[in-house]
């Protein structure tokens, strides 16, 4: 990785230097990664002029890899290798998933025992090492593009994914060795590159079927502002649940039946082929080549309709649901946009058009209008766009709660409350002396435990001992820009912060990332210190650039003294820089950030009295 | 004006139950266009920080000012006189009465329109209290009284959840 230009020292690098920053769309069937270029999105084509990178990575023996294009035809001959729709794993169980028997995969791991892992010829991979391999492929095309380092992406996930599945895509963005601006939501980032292409205002719904998942949101679009009313969805519906209908009605028509593994790919492989040729053809044999010898069997559209009627239902009903939260009805949606590959299929665009009664908005490419929107938003985040003035309000997809007595859920933070968000609960001890309490963290609109999905189990300890309900135990949930969950625990009456112990029911530790980040590099140790050190001078680069602007703007905010003090520690981290031990440079980049703590409170002061300020004139 | 202010001193607004929904609206986005930790994502840690503590603080302050009966309580409380709606489980004869009589027909609707029919009833009767609040707070200062209407708007709400989940059974 090259290094940040660095300027001689009390010479300013140029702040308007342009970053690089990126969209990504990590999809179940297929990835995209977007940039601005000369004020427009666009998406980075590969090498060969293809946009799309197959979500497939293929490991091969020996160490090497195939991903994209390259992995997709051994999905037939090396299924257990060749690793497709790895997005329906992420942040699951083995319990989780439901058709573990037709996946063509070796699955490690026990129910109920955190992440699924897979059994491949180069060991056992999460699907967060799966997922890091497709970002890094796309990384490294965008840093093709623009022949420079990328500063930072915008990844989407689906507006349905739990903490536990957007935690794991951070997770694997890190493993990738992009520096995420925002994990923002699929459809949102549609509605971006929509709304701006379209100067829209008023109500929308984004209804997006993707290879994996469903999900719809309704939006609000006044003035730069997208504001999410409601979301909701199924973070396990798509594309492949209408291949695996196709399937079974295929079979159940023949009498035939899949003999191992590669059947069940060559069946999935067949049944995808199958569906993309309806959407222009009334009949389409279904062809496959199996180890009992060859299936063709012919399917009428009518056919398909009837097998995967059941699935599109099920998207209504999420989108009346939606609706409903909403507090809105049908007729007030002014435009319904579609997204994701799967809308392609005129059974999904029939049922949407009867449903809102007017035609869905079909006028952007519905693989890449995530990706677009998303780039749009990182360019803004990067800071290279200064005038613009996009906002994003989202909102949290579902409920956060506290197991309490019986296995019943205690509810905090409500779905469809705007992010960030905190908000707080107090609960007490329930025998004489208890110094320790469990919480268990859960997600989900039901009220049994059982029901809903387990985030995260902490334990609560030091408790001075009381009286049994003596205790005021507060429980803050934090939930911020990215939808991400954070738990703190304090006893109030004593003050004690109690210690608190984290275990991700379904995520990775911090000594498991660290584990596959060595893993991921050949020669350990050395890679593994250049990288930390280029990364600790990057930061170190950023705090003071991000510094020196903020001194520019607001400067005359501080006194004389407190000036002379931030400028010490400008130096300070500037010359760590040239320092080889990245432990050194981010103490002093941490140094900087702190000192920096009073001056950010007193500048947002200042830009909060200036918006109300401003409305007040305005309304003169 | 900082992070302790009160809602209506961050929102800018007079300190009454009587609000412009719209004019509210505005101004949660406005302050938000200052303070989303959006518009600090290229700069440090604590710039980072800074900007989730008010985001988080202007969408709290929102939630309250938007919600008629989240409003009036904390009104109440601004005034002096808490909710404490563990505490203060008394209500009036007539009150009770006619959660009774709404129970009853609640347990009696087989049907989606008569769901609604009830749905309405409450609804309307919703809109009395709300207005009970407002003159009680802003006409009268009757601070105890108000407190008093906001403890029996939590019943019709947590009433009018119970038909929405029965509506969800019925499949609406």
């Amino acid at each position: 990785m090259a290094l940040l230009q660095i300027s001689e020292p009390g010479q300013s690098p140029d702040p308007h230097q342009r970053r690089i920053a990126v969209g990504i769309d990590l999809g179940t069937t297929h990835s995209l990664v977007a940039a601005m270029r000369n004020g427009v999105a666009e998406c980075l084509p590969d090498a060969e002029g293809r946009v799309i990178l197959p979500s497939a990575v293929r490991y091969l023996e020996g160490g090497g890899r195939q991903i994209g294009f390259d992995a997709l035809p051994a999905q037939s001959t090396d299924p257990q290798n060749t690793i497709v729709s790895v997005k329906r794993f992420m942040g699951r169980g083995l319990n989780d998933l439901k058709d573990v028997s037709r996946l063509p995969y070796r699955f490690v791991g026990e129910p109920g025992q955190g992440m699924v892992s897979l059994q491949t010829v180069a060991g056992v991979k999460s699907p967060v090492e799966i997922s890091a391999e497709i970002l890094a492929t796309l990384r490294y095309r965008a840093e093709d593009s623009f022949n420079d380092d990328l500063y930072g992406a915008v990844i989407t996930v689906p507006a349905y994914f739990d903490d536990a599945q957007r935690q794991a895509t951070k997770d694997a963005a890190q493993l990738a060795g992009i520096k995420l601006l925002r994990l923002i939501n699929e459809p949102t980032a549609a509605a971006i590159a929509y709304g701006l292409d379209n100067a829209s205002e008023g109500i929308y719904a984004v209804y997006d079927l993707g290879g994996g998942t469903f999900d719809i949101s309704i939006l609000r679009l006044t003035r730069g502002v997208f504001e999410v009313i409601a979301t909701g969805g199924d973070s396990a519906l798509g594309g492949d649940d209408y291949d695996q209908a196709l399937v079974a009605w295929v079979l159940a028509q023949t009498g035939v039946q899949a003999a191992d593994a590669h059947d069940l790919a060559r069946l999935r492989v067949a049944a995808r082929a199958c569906k993309e040729a309806l959407t222009d053809a009334e009949t389409v044999d279904f062809v496959a080549d199996l180890s009992t010898g060859p299936l063709r069997h012919p399917v009428r559209r009518g056919d398909f309709h009837a097998a995967t009627e059941a699935l599109t239902a099920r998207t209504l009903s999420a989108v009346r649901k939606a609706l409903r939260d909403a507090q809105l009805e049908r007729d007030e949606v002014q435009g319904v946009v579609m997204v994701g590959g799967s809308t392609r299929m005129p059974q999904v665009q029939q049922a949407v058009h009867d449903y809102f009664g007017k035609a869905p908005l079909n006028n952007l490419n519905p693989d890449e209008v995530v990706a677009l929107g998303a780039a749009i938003q990182a360019n803004q985040l990067a800071g290279n766009d200064q005038t613009g003035d996009l906002l994003l309000l989202d909102v949290i997809p579902l409920s956060l709660g506290l197991e309490t007595m019986g296995g019943l859920v205690e509810r905090i933070v409500p779905r469809n409350q705007t992010i960030p968000t905190a908000m707080a609960q107090d609960f007490t001890t329930y025998q004489d002396g208890q110094t320790a309490l469990a919480l268990h963290v859960v997600q989900g609109e039901r009220d049994l435990v059982a029901d809903c999905r387990s985030l995260a189990r902490f334990e609560l300890r030091g408790i001075p001992p009381m009286a049994a309900g003596a205790a005021r135990i507060r429980v803050t949930f934090t939930v911020d820009a990215d939808g991400l969950l954070q738990v703190a625990a304090r006893e109030m009456i004593s003050g004690v912060e109690a210690a608190i112990e984290v275990k991700p029911s379904y995520g990775l530790s911090d000594d498991q990332i660290a584990r596959m980040l060595q893993d991921s590099f050949s020669t350990a140790q050395q890679d593994m210190q250049a990288r930390a050190l280029a990364e600790a001078r990057l930061e170190a680069d950023r705090m003071v650039l991000a510094t020196r602007s903020a001194l520019k703007a607001d400067g005359d905010l501080l006194s004389d003294a407190e000036r002379a003090t931030l400028d010490s520690l400008i130096e300070a981290a500037l010359a760590a820089k040239s320092l080889e031990d990245a432990k050194s440079i981010e103490a002093a980049t941490e140094a900087l950030a702190k000192g920096t703590e009073a001056f950010a409170a007193s500048r947002m002061n200042r830009g909060i009295q200036q918006a109300l300020a401003g409305r007040q004139v305005d309304s003169l | 004006m900082n992070l302790q202010s009160n809602d209506f001193e961050l929102f800018g607004v007079p300190e009454r139950f009587a609000q412009d929904r719209a004019a509210l609206d505005q101004r949660w986005k406005d302050l938000q266009r200052e303070a989303h930790p959006d518009r600090f994502a290229a700069q440090g840690g604590a710039a980072q920080r800074v900007a989730m503590q008010w985001s988080v603080r202007i969408n709290e302050a929102y939630q309250r000012l938007k919600d008629p009966l989240r409003r009036a309580a904390y009104l109440c409380e601004l005034r002096g006189a808490p909710i404490e709606a563990e505490n203060n489980t008394a209500m009036p004869a007539a009150f009770l009465m006619q959660q009774m009589e709404w129970r009853e027909a609640l347990d009696d609707a087989g049907s989606v329109a008569a769901l609604n029919g009830l749905d309405a009833e409450v609804r309307a009767a919703r809109a009395q209290a709300i207005e009970a609040c407002r003159r009680l707070l802003d006409d009268e200062q009757q601070f105890a009284a108000a407190a008093q209407q906001v403890r029996a708007l939590m019943f019709i709400a947590r009433f009018e959840r119970d038909i929405e989940s029965r509506l969800d059974q019925l499949g609406q």
